[in-house]
């Protein structure tokens, strides 16, 4: 059993890693200058280039592709671990208002200050998405006191997500125009516009937190079993819950600073790494979600961007596509074992 | 609360293993009980009975530490254990408690494992010394056979079973269990008690629980804890507990009965001026006694020692009966007392055959029946005597 279950492991990460490389290759390659893989092994190797497909390769797509590849392993992370903390199998950063809460308190953050001219950093960008993150993480937390039932939690989310979407659209109605298609398109989430200093900024952050999720895995396995029981195995209930609404806020306002809401990654990646690696083991489903999530949301990308060129879709339409039947999918399954 | 007096009284100033001292649980600021004294040394049974809200639970889960004192401490092995860590803890105490654990995609021996938390390093990998104790554990319990399969898909025995290995595992020298056996068919139930006492024995385990099956609770308890309203109602030996009458009170039994001597329950008696009179004797009475309070029919049972297996049930469901002093010849005058009752009777069941040299005043009863014209039953059970 036990080695059965080393070489599934084993092959499971094989093919995510490889499923992540292939559509990372694809996202570089395909768009509306093709460029050749024997193209880019030479660009990598200092081979000298054609001066636009240069600047296509090295200024915008290998930046937006390597964003994809960091937040949407964020995301997938972000998502795994709220399921965790909510013993929720459909809790994410998007149903929960997380991701709102923090378009809300950039939104305003935008409109204030490009208002008056002042340019925003990324890490100002993080900052702004983590308070309105922790904002709506703060009335979820508060509603999960006084509910039990998992959906119910999930609909208060959602009611929490509408209200900061309303206060959004509330505040880009009294926004400059110029400033109105730059929050708009932002707002519906995207990948687009991704530059090296972003990339940097999101890459320090998430790997901090990705490796302080890591750590955390033993005492959230035990976790996993229930409080009652963690608490007997010497667990620190309540210092790990803390670090588990700041880490999961973390990464939201990570994605939704630099790419805007972005729906179902966090739910669905979460259920399909259980169902491929089948174990719970956050050991193993913290890397796994990352890889998935990486993988998920470059081809979700690749969707968006080639399907109707030269018009780009929001990276949302294509990941709820994918993402919505896996969560519909695994609440019937949820509400089938629980009647067994 | 004249126990902890009794306790000093007996002169005896020693350490024990496990001691709480005026520790007042609840949830809330409100103290649910208060003032609980427990002194238990290493390797003793503590069952903890009492009517059902009574508290048992927030007990058990205030000594684990789930729950926070609203007073006074527990202490083990001298060591208070609000001072403890969590891990320290965990090395000492197990529970098995009755909610369920989350174990999606969890073979039995995942679940097992888990009881070896503390003892593995920072992410928690199990060396190879660690699956040989998880196997030890298995073995000791009887689930080896079924380690590969799902947790959520074995039968509540096998459960519980799996959730014992868990506790051994982690290598505790007390455990803590919240109503182990409600869930378990008799033969489970008597394997699992019969575990526990194996562990008790062999590795000096202490045991804090909670049972509702008083007879089970008589059996392999060394201490008995009764818990009624605000306080402790008794604690001590279970020879000391199950005193007649005792139960009645704790859990306030009002229809039926409660037998202390044999931890036997019966229903409530049929009201009424006695219908049938029974003739038995050597517990060959007790079925027909409990046929006719089924069919509703007021019966009165014939002359009974007091020392008789018929006697106790006879007592809860006739209403009326002669009862003799055990080892003793029956005197004439309860002969005769017994034979105006069976006048009251239209008729009679025998369920004796053959009557010993001391049983001649129920032989007797037998022929006044039939001289006297009843309508007399004999049961099978009395027929092929």
């Amino acid at each position: 059993m036990r080695k059965n279950r080393r070489y599934r492991f084993v092959t499971a990460f094989i093919l995510l890693i490889t499923g992540v490389c292939f559509f990372f290759a694809l996202n570089i390659g395909i768009g509306s200058v093709k460029i050749s893989l024997s193209d880019i092994a030479g660009a990598f190797s200092g081979a000298e280039m054609e001066e636009t497909a240069g600047r296509i390769l090295w200024d915008i797509r290998l930046p937006r592709a390597s964003a994809v590849l960091i937040l949407g392993g964020a995301l997938a992370l972000s998502g795994y671990l709220l399921q965790a903390f909510f013993h929720n199998p459909i809790a994410g950063p998007f149903v929960l208002g997380i991701s709102s809460g923090a378009k809300m308190v950039v939104a305003l953050v935008m409109v204030f200050l490009l208002g008056r001219g002042i340019r925003i950093t990324s890490a100002f960008m993080i900052l702004a998405a983590f308070t309105g993150a922790m904002i709506s993480m703060g009335f979820v937390l508060l509603v999960s006191y006084r509910v039990t039932s998992m959906s119910m939690l999930v609909v208060s989310g959602v009611m929490i997500g509408y209200i900061c979407s309303a206060v959004t659209e509330l505040l880009v109605t009294f926004a400059d125009d110029a400033q109105i298609v730059n929050l708009h398109n932002w707002s519906r989430g995207s990948f687009s516009g991704m530059t090296w200093e972003n990339v940097k900024t999101m890459a320090a952050v998430i790997a901090i937190t990705y490796i302080a999720a890591f750590l955390l895995s033993k005492p959230l396995s035990a976790y996993g079993l229930g409080e009652a029981y963690a608490q007997n195995m010497g667990v620190n209930i309540k210092l790990l819950r803390v670090c588990l609404v700041i880490l999961s806020s973390i990464l939201s306002a990570c994605i939704v600073a630099f790419a805007g809401p972005v729906s179902f990654v966090g739910i669905a990646t979460p259920h399909l790494m259980k169902k491929l690696f089948k174990t719970i083991e956050p050991i193993i489903m913290i890397p796994a979600c990352f890889l998935g999530g990486s993988a998920f949301c470059l081809f979700c990308d690749l969707l968006a961007r080639t399907l109707l060129a030269p018009t780009e879709l929001s990276i949302s339409t294509i990941t709820a596509i994918f993402g919505a039947p896996v969560v519909l999918w695994a609440m019937v399954k949820h509400k089938k074992e629980r009647a067994l | 609360m004249g126990y902890g007096k009794a306790q000093k009284g007996e002169g005896v100033v020693r350490e024990y293993y496990f001691k709480t001292g005026q520790m007042s649980v609840g949830y809330g600021k409100e103290p649910l009980i208060k003032e609980i004294e427990i002194r238990l040394d290493k390797g003793e049974i503590l069952t903890l009975i009492g009517p059902n809200g009574a508290g048992k639970s927030t007990v058990l889960k205030s000594i684990a530490g789930q729950l926070k004192l609203l007073g006074g401490a527990v202490y083990l092995d001298k060591k208070e254990v609000a001072g403890m860590t969590g891990r320290e803890l965990s090395k000492e105490m197990a529970v098995v408690f009755t909610e369920k654990m989350k174990t999606e995609l969890m073979t039995c021996e995942d679940v097992a494992a888990t009881g070896r938390y503390p003892y593995t390093g920072h992410f928690g990998i199990l060396s190879k010394a660690d699956y040989a104790i998880v196997e030890e554990a298995m073995e000791l319990v009887h689930v080896k056979e079924i380690k590969d399969q799902d947790f959520t898909k074995i039968s509540d025995g096998q459960r519980q079973r799996v959730m014992l290995a868990r506790a051994i595992c982690q290598e505790p020298e007390i455990i803590i269990l919240d109503e182990p056996t409600s869930y378990l068919d008799v033969k489970y139930k008597l394997e699992f008690l019969s575990l526990l006492q194996k562990l008790k024995r062999e590795k000096g385990l202490t045991v804090i629980m909670s049972l509702h099956e008083l007879e089970l609770a008589e059996r392999i308890s060394d201490r008995i804890l009764c818990i009624k309203g605000e306080y402790v109602e008794r604690f001590g030996r279970p020879e000391d507990i199950f005193l007649p009458g005792y139960i009645r009170s704790l859990f306030d039994i009002r229809t039926g009965s409660f037998d202390e001597m044999n931890t036997a329950m019966e229903l409530e008696p049929v009201k009424g001026r006695g219908e049938v009179f029974v003739i038995a004797g050597g517990g060959t009475g007790r079925g027909v006694y409990r046929r006719l309070q089924r069919q509703g029919i007021p019966f009165t049972a014939g002359i009974l020692f007091k020392n008789d297996l018929d006697y106790p049930v006879a007592q809860a469901l006739a209403a009326d009966m002669t009862a003799a002093e055990g080892f003793e010849p029956v005197p004439e005058k309860l002969l005769e007392e017994a034979k105006q009752k069976m006048d009251g009777c239209q008729r009679v069941i025998c369920c004796k055959h053959v009557f010993g040299s001391y049983e001649k005043a129920n032989e007797e009863l037998l022929s006044y029946a039939r001289a006297s014209g009843k309508d007399v039953e004999m049961t099978a059970e009395a027929v092929t005597q």
